[in-house]
């Protein structure tokens, strides 16, 4: 057991880690943020990725040890500082992004990486971009509904025959 | 009009916390002094056990106790909500299911032993220290094999590995053989529904504690009816009153049917709770809940269907093995019988109909219900069947399904198969479809493909399904052992805002924001005024849960009656205050007023008084306003609807692309249009699933192969189209209050038989005219293969 110190959300925190302690149980343990989901053990789900000095990574598959002063965001951390939804929580929002949440803190982080690299996404890149996070409840088209609107493009012809 | 009432495509409220990382899933919940569980499961399929030995286990570092069988023996079973009547008369066989393997494993992944330790890590550690002796016994996993004199019996002391031989309906099966002995045609096809892994993104856990004040035990269980469980848990394994078992299913991240059964480690961690007087929690890992989350569909069908020269259909004839597992999960009898059998006449004039099953116990995962339970299965046979008929006939798909449908004016429509149909326009679904599809332009568009070297094909199904589950004294009848009603208790706090506690649960449906659009409708006034508490049996009456699509169509029927009650009262109420008779008040706008004239009363002045009451009648009304309402529906609701699938196959690989995914349902009324069509893409993902990607597969020993998310293939995102749903074609359901149907399962069950018509379809204009069928799921790899003649 050591502590180990890192930013989270903007805020320095610390707590015990062990040499196996994996960033995803620092985050939930360690720091009660259970915004960060685990739904597999195999590195596949995507519910538990996390902004890791700008860029999205699978907590469940970095070692909080290895972290040590690293800057990570977190769904917690992704509202306006006024506590209203940020942009990309609001389009996940308006668009019916979401059933049961429990991919959802996956799927706003992997957004944000997304639109960090590539402001104007395409539904293809969307797809391609969100392919490490599993979705078993909404069938993905009101997620990249939401993304394609966080990033200010029309999505009012999404799925409809004249956008083919 | 309140602005969120019926048919606003309301935000979802539940979202500003699923959105912000304050969800409270049960994984979430530590507990003070919490010990954790680790099940050491069986690894192999059949086996008998000689000896555990648990000595070095018990030493490691943090071990608190280890449970075997020999601890649960004054413990109940796991029971079996639902007894099938076979074709002779005779219930069903049914096994024991203990909680932990009482002297036999009999599928991998069952549980042998359960270490509690004070730390996750210690617990599993010290699971590997147990030494295990099994005399491995042969498999059985193939439902045909099972069924051979001398197979290997997964359950010693029953007769055979069949669990039921069942025939639907009896009676007719002679009158069903001449019909096909008579028929101008005969149309037959052999189908596979693959076995699924339902896979809701969070894994199940449990968290029992026990309190010795009071001796109260509390389970925190990630299910979809906290108070099934409650009652089978009680009252059949652990022998613990309603009245000192609490049962919280708080958020729950996704079901499709997987958490509405009774699982052992629900039982385990209640009962260690109180025999080690700590909490005790267990979350499953994904490898776990692969191997001990109950499983769905798998059944091998023989179908036949028999046409006139008219081609009118004539009968339906089916023979199918339907895979119950090891054991028999909560519901698993119903899904290949009544909830299967009662839908094989689809939207179709068959007059007759005959439906044989054959439930077999095989050393796999228990199979129970998932995202549909039967009706997908029901479904697929029959749009397989009708589109290889068309096919044989000459005759356009859409034709031959028009020229049998069940006419708009046929309603009600009794079928064949004991089921009366209240309303329904098929045609017009068809129609609708046909138009979102773009169906018109889709010869310009398969030519366009063969231009590029690819082969675009269309397919078309047309779905019924029976939701809204269910009379309780006709599924009584037909061997539930449980009622289907639902409850609510809608309370009307002093000044004005209503908390309404349902039984249904939501994991992902919603209902905290329909629910509060039909109340606040009903009262007129803001949806933000209604709060809607589920999934606690400390606080909502007696209710039955949410599985089925029966959430709205029951549950949000109770919560109108209750409304009902409650507006009754408060007429009564305000005309004490009006100085009127009751009759003469109506109420608009969240407004009481006196017909015709000006004299009004506002919600909140009626709600006060009612908790203030100087001025009330009270020699006439209790104070308070606070009304339960049981709702028992009186038939099923029928949604139904019509899909269309556009598909590219690349003829050089096999790879299927769906380009185009087309939903036209009738789902009655829709209360939120938004919600609706997240519920109708949901399905059509998992259908579409199933027919391109997913299977469980078995080694011959019983090995799962497909037991992690790198070899069961979920679909993500670039697997899956756009959709184009429309629910525009609206014949309410005459039976229920809302006039709604239930749209959470129509996805799945229409998409699976609707993509593989398009294949078929495809390979057909490719001139691949020799393939007539191809099994799910459609892999590059067997639509190559079967490309090759
Ligand atoms: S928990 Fe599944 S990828 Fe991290
Ligand atoms: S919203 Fe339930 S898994 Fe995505």
């Amino acid at each position: 057991m050591a502590k180990v110190t890192m930013t989270v959300n903007g805020k320095p925190v610390a707590a015990e880690a062990e040499g196996r302690t994996l960033l995803s149980q620092y985050l939930r343990e360690g720091l009660g943020l259970t915004g960060t989901h685990i739904g597999c053990d195999t590195s596949q789900c995507g519910a538990c990725v996390v902004l890791v000095d700008g860029k999205a990574v699978k907590s469940c598959s970095a070692l909080a040890m290895d972290l040590e002063g690293a800057e990570v965001r977190t769904v917690e951390g992704m509202a306006n500082p006024d506590g209203s939804l940020g942009t990309i929580q609001q389009a996940f929002q308006d668009h019916h992004g979401l059933q049961c949440g429990f991919c959802t803190p996956g799927m706003v982080m992997s957004a944000a990486a997304l639109l960090a690299e590539n402001p104007k996404p395409s539904e293809a890149e969307i797809r391609h971009y969100l392919e490490g996070n599993l979705c078993r409840c909404t069938g993905y088209h009101n997620i990249v509904k939401a993304v394609l609107s966080a990033s200010g493009q029309d999505v009012s012809q999404l799925g409809t025959v004249a956008a083919e | 009009m309140p602005k969120d009432g019926i048919g606003a495509s309301s935000k979802r409220r539940e979202d500003l916390r699923f959105l912000t990382g304050s969800g409270r899933y049960t994984d979430d919940m530590n507990l003070r002094g919490q010990a954790h569980v680790h099940f050491l499961r069986s690894e192999v399929a059949h086996g008998r056990i000689k000896a555990i030995d648990t000595t070095a286990a018990a030493a490691m570092p943090g071990v608190v106790r280890i449970f075997t069988a020999a601890d649960f023996e004054s413990v109940g079973g796991l029971p079996c909500g639902w007894q099938v009547t076979d074709r002779h008369g005779q219930p069903m066989q049914e096994p024991k299911h203990p909680v932990l393997a009482d002297g036999k494993v009999r599928h991998v992944g069952d549980p042998i032993a359960a270490v509690v330790a004070e730390t996750p890590e210690q617990a599993r550690d010290a699971a590997e220290a147990i030494g295990v002796d099994i005399d491995e016994l042969p498999a059985v996993i193939d439902m045909k094999a099972a069924l051979k004199d001398g197979a290997p019996k997964v359950h010693d002391d029953l007769a055979s590995n069949l669990c039921y031989d069942w025939g639907f309906v009896e009676e007719n099966r002679e009158a069903v053989n001449e019909a096909f002995d008579k028929a101008a045609h005969v149309v037959s096809l052999e189908l596979v529904n693959n076995r699924l892994v339902a896979n809701p993104m969070e894994p199940r856990v449990a968290v029992g504690d026990y309190d010795p004040w009071g001796d109260m035990h509390t389970l925190y269980t990630t299910s979809q009816n906290p108070h099934v469980i409650r009652l089978l848990m009680g009252a059949f394994v652990l022998g613990i009153p309603e009245h000192k078992l609490r049962v919280v299913a708080p958020d729950v991240g996704g079901g499709f049917g997987s958490k509405i059964f009774h699982y052992a480690e629900e039982a385990f961690c209640t009962f260690a709770a109180k025999a080690l007087k700590r909490p005790v929690k267990w979350t499953a890992s994904r490898s776990e809940a692969f191997i001990s989350d109950a499983q769905g569909r798998d059944h091998v069908t023989k179908m036949e269907l028999a046409l006139d020269a008219d081609h009118h259909f004539t009968a339906i004839r089916t023979e199918t093995y339907a895979n119950m597992g090891a054991y028999l999960s909560t519901f698993a009898p119903s899904v290949p019988t009544w909830l299967h059998g009662t839908l094989m006449a689809g939207n179709y004039r068959t007059p007759l109909i005959y439906v044989n099953v054959k439930a077999v116990f095989t050393n796999t995962v228990p199979v129970d219900a998932y995202r549909g339970a039967g009706r997908p299965e029901a479904t697929f046979q029959l749009e397989r069947a009708i589109d290889k008929a068309a096919r044989e006939l000459g005759v356009d798909p859409i034709e031959l399904r028009r020229k049998n449908f069940i006419q708009p004016d046929q309603f009600p429509y009794q079928t064949p198969v004991a089921v009366v149909y209240d309303t329904g326009n098929y045609q017009a679904t068809m129609d609708k479809m046909l138009q979102v599809a773009d169906h018109a332009g889709f010869e310009a568009r398969a030519a366009q493909s063969k231009a590029r070297g690819k082969l675009r094909g269309f397919g078309i199904a047309h779905y019924i399904e029976a939701c809204g589950i269910a009379p309780s004294n006709l599924v009584g009848q037909l061997g539930a052992r449980a009622g289907l009603y639902e409850s609510a208790t809608v309370r009307v706090n002093a000044t004005g805002s209503l908390t309404v506690m349902t039984g249904s649960h939501s994991h992902g449906q919603g209902h905290e924001t329909t629910f509060a659009q039909v109340v606040a409708e009903m009262i007129g006034i803001d949806a933000g005024q209604v709060e809607i508490v589920h999934g606690d049996t400390a606080n909502s009456p007696m209710g039955m849960g949410t599985y089925g699509s029966r959430s709205l169509a029951v549950g949000g029927s109770a919560i109108v009656r209750a409304t009902n009650k409650i507006i009754d009262k408060a007429k009564k109420i305000a005309a004490h205050l009006l100085e009127c008779a009751p009759e003469d008040i109506e109420l608009k706008d969240g407004k009481f007023s006196v017909a015709g004239t000006d004299k009004s009363v506002e919600w909140a002045g009626v709600t006060l008084a009612a908790y203030v009451p100087h001025n009330y009648p009270l020699e006439e009304l209790e104070p308070g306003l606070e009304e339960t309402a049981f709702y028992d529906p009186s038939n099923f609701t029928y949604p139904a609807g019509a899909y269309g699938c556009e598909v590219e196959i690349d003829p050089e690989t096999g790879k299927v692309a769906i380009v185009g995914f087309s939903a036209a349902d009738d789902f009655g009324n829709i209360v939120n249009p938004m919600i609706v069509d997240g519920q109708v893409h949901g399905g059509l993902a998992q259908g579409i699933g199933q027919a391109l990607m997913e299977n469980c597969v078995y080694d011959k020993n019983g090995q799962l192969l497909s037991g992690s998310f790198m070899d069961y293939t979920m679909p993500r995102a670039d697997d899956l189209p756009s959709y184009r749903v429309d629910h525009s074609c609206i014949t309410p359901c005459t039976h229920n209050p809302l006039g709604v149907k239930g749209c959470g399962e129509a996805g799945a069950i229409g998409s699976p038989p609707a993509v593989v018509n398009a294949v078929i379809d495809a390979l057909h204009r490719g001139g691949h005219t020799h393939v007539s069928h191809i099994d799910m799921p459609l892999t590059p790899a067997r639509v190559w293969a079967a490309m090759q003649k």
